[in-house]
C-alpha cells in the first residue's frame, strides 16, 4: 500500500492516472461519436400514440431521439430511470477530474523544474501536438461547457426542446459560427487524441520492438476517425443535405 | 570563417547573468566547437579578460562533460552529436549562434556556460549497482545473453549523463537519463537482482532531485547525442508499476 501511495506522489504514478482516465474519456468519446452517427439515419413518420412523438418534432419520430432515450433507459427496470446515465456521468465527471488535476500537478511540477527559461530555444518534439496538450486541454474544458449549455440543458440553444435532439441538432448546425466553433473544438480534440492516444501507451509501458511502429499511426487513424466522424453530420446540416 | 556568438556570462551560482556579444574571427572549419572557444578565450585572455567558462574533458564525445544549447538546441545543430565532437564545418561563414547553459532548476549554473550535475549522481547512486559474488571472476560464457538483450542493454548504456535530455525537455524532466541506467541493468541477468527496488529509488530520487516529469514530448530523445530511445522510457513505467503492485521488489524472504 506504502508503494500504491508512493506511486501516486510520483511523476509516473501521476502520468498513469492521467492514461487511465484518459482512456475514460476517449471510450465515452467513440460512443458519443457512433451515438452522433444517428443523425445520419434520419426520421420517419410518427406512429400513431407514440411516445417519442411528442417530445420531438411533433409529426415524426428521428432515430436519434429513439437513442436519446434509450440511453435514459439503460438498466430500467433493474435501475431506476436515468440512473444509469447519471452514474455514467459521475464517472465521466471523476475522469475529468482525476485528468485535470493531474494535469494541474504535473504542469506545476515542470514549471518548479525550469525556473529559468532559455534566450533561444528550438522545439525539438516529436509533434506540435504534444506541446499544445496543455492549453488545448484547457480549450477543450471550456467547449465541453458551451456543449453541454448548448445541446444537453439548452441555455446557448437558440430554440431548445428537451428530448427533441434531431431538431436541436439541426437548428444548431444552421449557424456558420457555431459550425467553426465545433470545427475548431473537434481540431482542437482531434490534435488532443493524437499525442494523447500514443503517449498512454508509452506510459503505460505497451512498448514490444515487434508492435511499436504501429503506435503512431494506430493513434493517427484513431483520432482522425473520431474528427471525420464527428464533423461529417454537422457540415451535411449545414450543406442542407440534412434538414 | 567569422562568426558573431551571443553567450550567456555569469560570474557564480548566486550571480545575475546575462548575455555578452563576442566575435569569433578566422576561425577554422575544421576546428571543433570547443576549439573555436579555446580561440576565443586566448583572445579574451589576452585583453585581461575573464574567459568563457564550459565543461570538457574527453573531447572524444564520450565523457558527458560537455554540453551546451547552441542556438537553442542541446548539443548544437548536428544529430547524435555531442559539442566537442561538432565542427565548424556544420556553420556558415558570418553566423550568429546564441550559446547557453542547460537550463533546470535540479543544474544550478556554477559559472557561465557549466552547470552542476551532480544530481545525476545520486540518481546513479540511488540503483546503478548489482549485486555480485566477489572473489574470481565466473567464467565469461557461463552465463549466456541474447543478443537481443545484450544489444538492448548496450543500446542503454551508451547513455553518457551530458543532461542534453534534461535540458531539451520541456518539462526538464531526466525520465530518459533515468531509464536508460534503469534498462542498461535490467536487460542482463546481473541486474535481475536489484531491478524492482531499483526502479523505485532511481525514480524516487529522481522526482526528489526536482527534475519535471516527462509527457512523452519525445525532445530528449532527439536531443540526445547517444541516440538513447523514449522506449526506454515506456519500459521504466512498466517495471515502476510491476515494482508497485507486486511482491517483485520485496525482499526475499519476507
Amino acid at each position: 500500500m506504502r508503494r500504491v501511495v508512493n506511486l501516486y506522489r510520483s511523476s509516473v504514478g501521476k502520468k498513469i492516472l492521467m492514461a487511465l482516465s484518459g482512456l475514460i474519456l476517449f471510450g465515452f468519446i467513440v460512443g458519443h461519436m457512433t451515438g452522433n452517427l444517428k443523425v445520419l439515419q434520419g426520421c420517419e413518420p410518427a406512429v400513431a400514440g407514440d411516445h417519442a412523438a411528442g417530445l420531438s418534432v411533433a409529426s415524426q419520430t428521428c432515430a436519434i431521439d429513439t437513442y436519446a432515450e434509450f440511453l435514459r433507459e439503460v438498466g430500467y427496470p433493474a435501475v431506476p430511470h436515468g440512473a444509469a446515465l447519471w452514474g455514467f456521468r459521475v464517472l465521466l465527471l471523476g475522469a475529468i477530474g482525476v485528468h485535470a488535476s493531474a494535469a494541474f500537478q504535473l504542469w506545476s511540477r515542470a514549471r518548479a523544474a525550469r525556473t529559468q527559461g532559455y534566450g533561444t530555444s528550438k522545439d525539438i518534439s516529436f509533434t506540435y501536438a504534444s506541446r499544445t496538450m496543455r492549453w488545448g486541454g484547457v480549450i477543450l474544458l471550456l467547449y465541453v461547457f458551451y456543449h453541454i449549455a448548448h445541446f444537453t440543458t439548452g441555455q446557448a440553444h437558440s430554440d431548445f426542446i428537451a428530448g427533441g435532439v434531431y431538431h436541436n441538432y439541426v437548428v444548431g448546425f444552421q449557424s456558420p459560427l457555431i459550425l467553426l466553433v465545433y470545427l475548431v473544438a473537434n481540431a482542437a480534440l482531434c490534435l488532443h487524441l493524437f499525442h494523447g492516444l500514443w503517449s498512454a501507451t508509452q506510459t503505460l509501458g505497451a512498448n514490444h520492438p515487434k508492435y511499436n511502429h504501429l503506435r503512431r499511426p494506430v493513434a493517427t487513424l484513431l483520432s482522425l476517425v473520431i474528427f471525420v466522424g464527428f464533423m461529417t453530420p454537422p457540415v451535411l446540416v449545414f450543406a442542407g443535405v440534412i434538414s | 570563417m567569422d562568426l558573431k556568438l551571443k553567450v550567456w556570462r555569469q560570474s557564480g551560482p548566486d550571480e545575475a547573468g546575462g548575455f555578452v556579444a563576442y566575435d569569433a574571427k578566422e576561425i577554422s572549419p575544421d576546428m571543433s566547437f570547443l576549439e573555436m572557444l579555446d580561440v576565443v578565450n586566448e583572445r579574451i585572455l589576452e585583453e585581461g579578460g575573464d574567459p568563457i567558462a564550459f565543461d570538457h574533458d574527453c573531447r572524444e564525445g564520450i565523457c558527458g562533460s560537455c554540453g551546451m544549447m547552441i542556438d537553442g538546441v542541446p548539443h548544437g545543430p548536428k544529430s547524435m552529436t555531442t559539442v566537442c565532437q561538432l565542427h565548424m564545418r556544420s556553420f556558415r561563414d558570418g553566423d550568429q549562434l546564441t550559446l547557453e547553459p542547460w537550463r533546470a532548476s535540479s543544474f544550478p549554473v556554477l559559472k557561465d556556460l557549466y552547470v552542476d550535475r551532480t544530481p545525476f549522481d545520486r540518481i546513479i547512486a540511488a540503483g546503478g549497482y548489482i549485486s555480485v559474488r566477489t572473489g574470481s571472476a565466473d567464467e565469461a560464457n557461463a552465463e549466456p545473453i541474447r543478443k537481443k538483450d545484450a544489444d538492448a542493454a548496450f543500446d542503454a548504456a551508451a547513455c553518457i549523463g551530458c543532461g542534453a535530455c534534461v535540458a531539451a525537455c520541456p518539462n526538464a524532466s531526466a525520465m530518459l537519463f533515468t531509464s536508460a541506467k534503469v534498462a542498461h541493468l535490467a536487460h542482463l541477468p546481473q541486474g535481475q537482482t536489484e531491478r524492482y527496488t531499483r526502479v523505485l529509488d532511481m525514480v524516487e530520487t529522481h522526482d526528489t532531485e526536482g527534475f519535471g516529469n516527462c509527457t512523452n514530448h519525445g525532445a530528449c530523445q532527439n536531443a540526445c547525442p547517444k541516440g538513447i530511445s523514449v522506449d526506454y522510457i515506456a519500459q521504466l513505467n512498466r517495471d515502476l508499476f510491476r515494482a508497485t503492485v507486486t511482491t517483485a521488489a520485496d525482499p526475499v524472504g519476507s
